[in-house]
């Protein structure tokens, strides 16, 4: 199993430097370490919401709103910095990751207590959240010259490395380690693998779906927190339909969207897959517009990928039963 | 995902019982009430062309919503609809800049629906891949590629005669798009409760396996499904384009919540295998009629998305927050 793991994050490795190499032969400066630091900068917020969508997709749920969740966290973030401008920026940030977890709560509650299917919910609370921006800030931008100094300064403070980038860095570290090693962390991939065999463990699968959900939201919180501090703007369509580019990291990092397959590994090579993509196309002169139909392919392809390669051959019994599967 | 439990009653109701009990006769008295807060709540409410103008606001989605219900029912189900009118959309809109017949746009038009569908349909009945990721995929693909050809620009320059599909009316305030929306809820009602078709798809989304084994060719019933959809979206894009007499990458973005939420709220299962025709109808002039409603005491569209968004949580999260707390 772990064999197999590996062998596609190995995959995927390949995949990105092979795609580094294309976009090396037209514009060399494009693999400079510094550039590539700085994809890898610009690719932070992916990876930080990709692992909480890992999170989610491990129990068989998916979480759609958290761009949503990410751009009302900014707002409120943007919108405490601009009314309280001495107010810690340390503080803004609890707040933002708290008010995060708090959304991400509501998702878990109504999928653990109600049983409503996750899909349904997320759409939902997507265009609830996406909502209450507008009426929290009545359609208005938050710019740039509204904003402190000390909150802008967060993401781009450098310690060797942008503090954007240590923010990643610091989450997947935190994530690898509670996936693979703490019991919480296992009962993901049990509640996704095999529900049943999860609740004769001793598993609630609805809880640990909650706190799937609860994780899924602290983290869209941060990242709606650094998002707005790094592009020291908030309105109300930030990162309209990200939820997308999140979801397709999973899917092109062999995250199995049926639950219970995935590692933090793989999560953030497909996001930075998506990620040298998106930097790459300016460079080779490829128009923005193209990055929507590339994502889509994207996720396309690699679905169909994983599924044949996760895909047990049965004994035919039946010939004609083969049309089933 | 929560397991149920089934009980086989000791006494059968009897028809009229379960018909005042069902879902849809609860759904039309929320219509009923809705459209008379409404009259009380502004005074512009009663009026035969406001009313017709009101119907706009659903009956391109109601259109869409037939097929998903249809689709939703045996189990899967197509997020890519709003992004199959954008291409659907743009198809018709580079056509016309070749000074094209109305009859070859539209053929165009739901060619280009029924192509997405038909690649919806590969992908999920033909390799075997989730309709959920396969479809979240093709919205962003179907779209993209409109962004592709249009960028920021925007095709007009439809003929005029074009315009009626949208824009006309057959008789007095009743509109082609609402006789339109009659007749193709007429026709999905007999295929769904009807036909020996219709029998198939319930059968598909209560137990696929069992379904197969019975005899029902359970790929060729979801492949039509998803040729349905597509085909829905692009009578849907002829309509919403002839209507707006533009075409823009962003056309329609979004829909496909307010698409699955009409879906749900006419009491289709979500997780398939029941749901109702009728039930698609009376949600649809319940969805109508909110929105104008909302529109009409000035209330702004982002802000209506927040009434759609709960008022699909809620629908289900009601009965089973009753059923807790009933035990």
């Amino acid at each position: 199993m772990t064999q197999l793991l590996k062998s596609r994050e190995m995959i995927l490795t390949g995949a990105i430097v092979v795609l580094l190499g294309i976009v090396a032969t037209r514009f060399p400066a494009f693999i400079a370490p510094s550039n590539l630091l700085g994809v890898f900068n610009d690719t932070s917020p992916l990876i930080i919401l990709a692992i909480g969508q890992l999170v989610v997709i491990l129990t068989k749920c998916i979480d759609l709103s958290v761009a949503a969740t990410l751009a009302l966290t900014g707002m409120v973030s943007a919108m405490l910095n601009v009314a309280f401008p001495d107010m810690p920026v340390v503080l803004i940030l609890l707040i933002a990751v708290g008010l995060g977890t708090v959304l991400g709560a509501f998702n878990g509650v109504l999928v653990w207590k109600l049983g409503i299917p996750p899909i349904v919910v997320t759409l939902g609370t997507m265009t609830i959240y996406r909502g209450i921006i507008f009426l929290i800030s009545d359609g208005k931008w938050v710019n740039s010259h509204e904003m402190s100094a000390a909150f802008k300064s967060v993401p781009r403070f450098e310690i060797g490395l942008p503090m954007l980038s240590w923010f990643a860095i610091v989450v997947v570290a935190i994530f690898y380690v509670a996936m693979t090693r703490t019991t919480l962390g296992r009962a993901f991939y049990a509640v996704g693998g095999n529900p049943h065999a999860a609740v004769y463990t001793g598993i609630n699968v609805g809880r640990t779906q909650f706190w799937a959900f609860v994780f899924s939201g602290a983290l869209a919180g941060l990242t709606g927190f650094l998002w707005v501090s790094r592009y020291a703007v908030a309105y109300v369509d930030i990162a309209l339909g990200f939820e997308l580019d999140v979801v397709a990291a999973c899917v092109i990092g062999g995250i199995a969207i049926s639950g219970g397959v995935g590692s933090v590994g793989g999560a953030v090579l497909g996001a930075l897959f998506l990620g040298v993509i998106k930097n790459a196309l300016p460079v080779v002169n490829i128009s923005p517009f193209w990055q929507m139909a590339i994502s889509g392919s994207a996720i396309i392809i690699a679905i169909a990928v994983n599924t044949r390669a996760s895909r047990t051959k049965g004994r035919i019994i039946l010939k004609k039963a083969e049309q089933a599967a | 995902m929560s397991t149920t439990e089934r009980f086989i009653p000791d006494r059968l109701q009897s028809p009229l019982q379960k018909k005042i009990k069902s879902w849809e006769s609860l759904l039309l008295a929320v219509a009923i009430a809705i459209f008379i807060a409404n009259s009380f709540a502004s005074p512009y409410f009663l009026n035969a062309w406001n009313l017709s103008d009101a119907t706009f606001n659903f009956t391109e989605k109601a259109m869409i919503a037939f097929a998903m219900a249809l689709l939703i029912i045996a189990g899967e189900i197509d997020l890519s609809v709003a992004s199959i009118i954008a291409l659907a959309s743009t198809a018709m809109g580079a056509a016309a800049q070749f000074d094209v017949s109305t009859l070859t746009l539209v053929l165009i038009g739901l060619g280009v629906g029924l192509a997405c569908g038909a690649f919806n349909a590969i992908l999920v009945c033909g390799m075997g891949l989730p309709s959920i990721v396969v479809t979240i995929g093709t919205m962003s693909l179907f779209r993209g590629i409109s962004y592709i050809v249009l960028g920021d620009q925007a095709y007009r320059g439809y003929p005029s005669d074009f315009a009626f599909f949208g824009q006309g009316y057959v008789f007095w305030v009743i509109s082609f798009e609402f006789v339109l929306f009659a007749l193709i809820a007429v026709l999905y009602g007999i295929l769904l409760h009807k036909t020996n078709f219709g029998r198939a798809v319930y059968a598909i989304g209560n137990n696929a396996t069992g379904a197969l084994f019975s005899g029902i060719r359970v790929n060729r019933v979801k492949s039509i499904l998803f040729l349905l959809t597509g085909l829905m979206s692009g009578v849907a894009a002829v309509c919403l384009t002839s209507r707006l007499g533009s075409t823009r990458p962003s056309i329609g973005l979004g829909m496909e919540l307010e698409v699955v939420t009409m879906v749900v709220l006419g009491g289709v299962n979500i997780l398939g295998g029941s749901g109702s025709i009728p039930g698609v109808v009376i949600a649809a002039f319940v969805m109508g009629l909110v929105t104008f409603g909302l529109g009409l005491l000035n209330v702004p569209g982002i802000v209506m998305s927040i009434f759609i968004g709960a008022l699909l949580i809620g629908v289900i999260a009601l009965p089973r927050l009753w059923e807790m707390w009933r035990k």
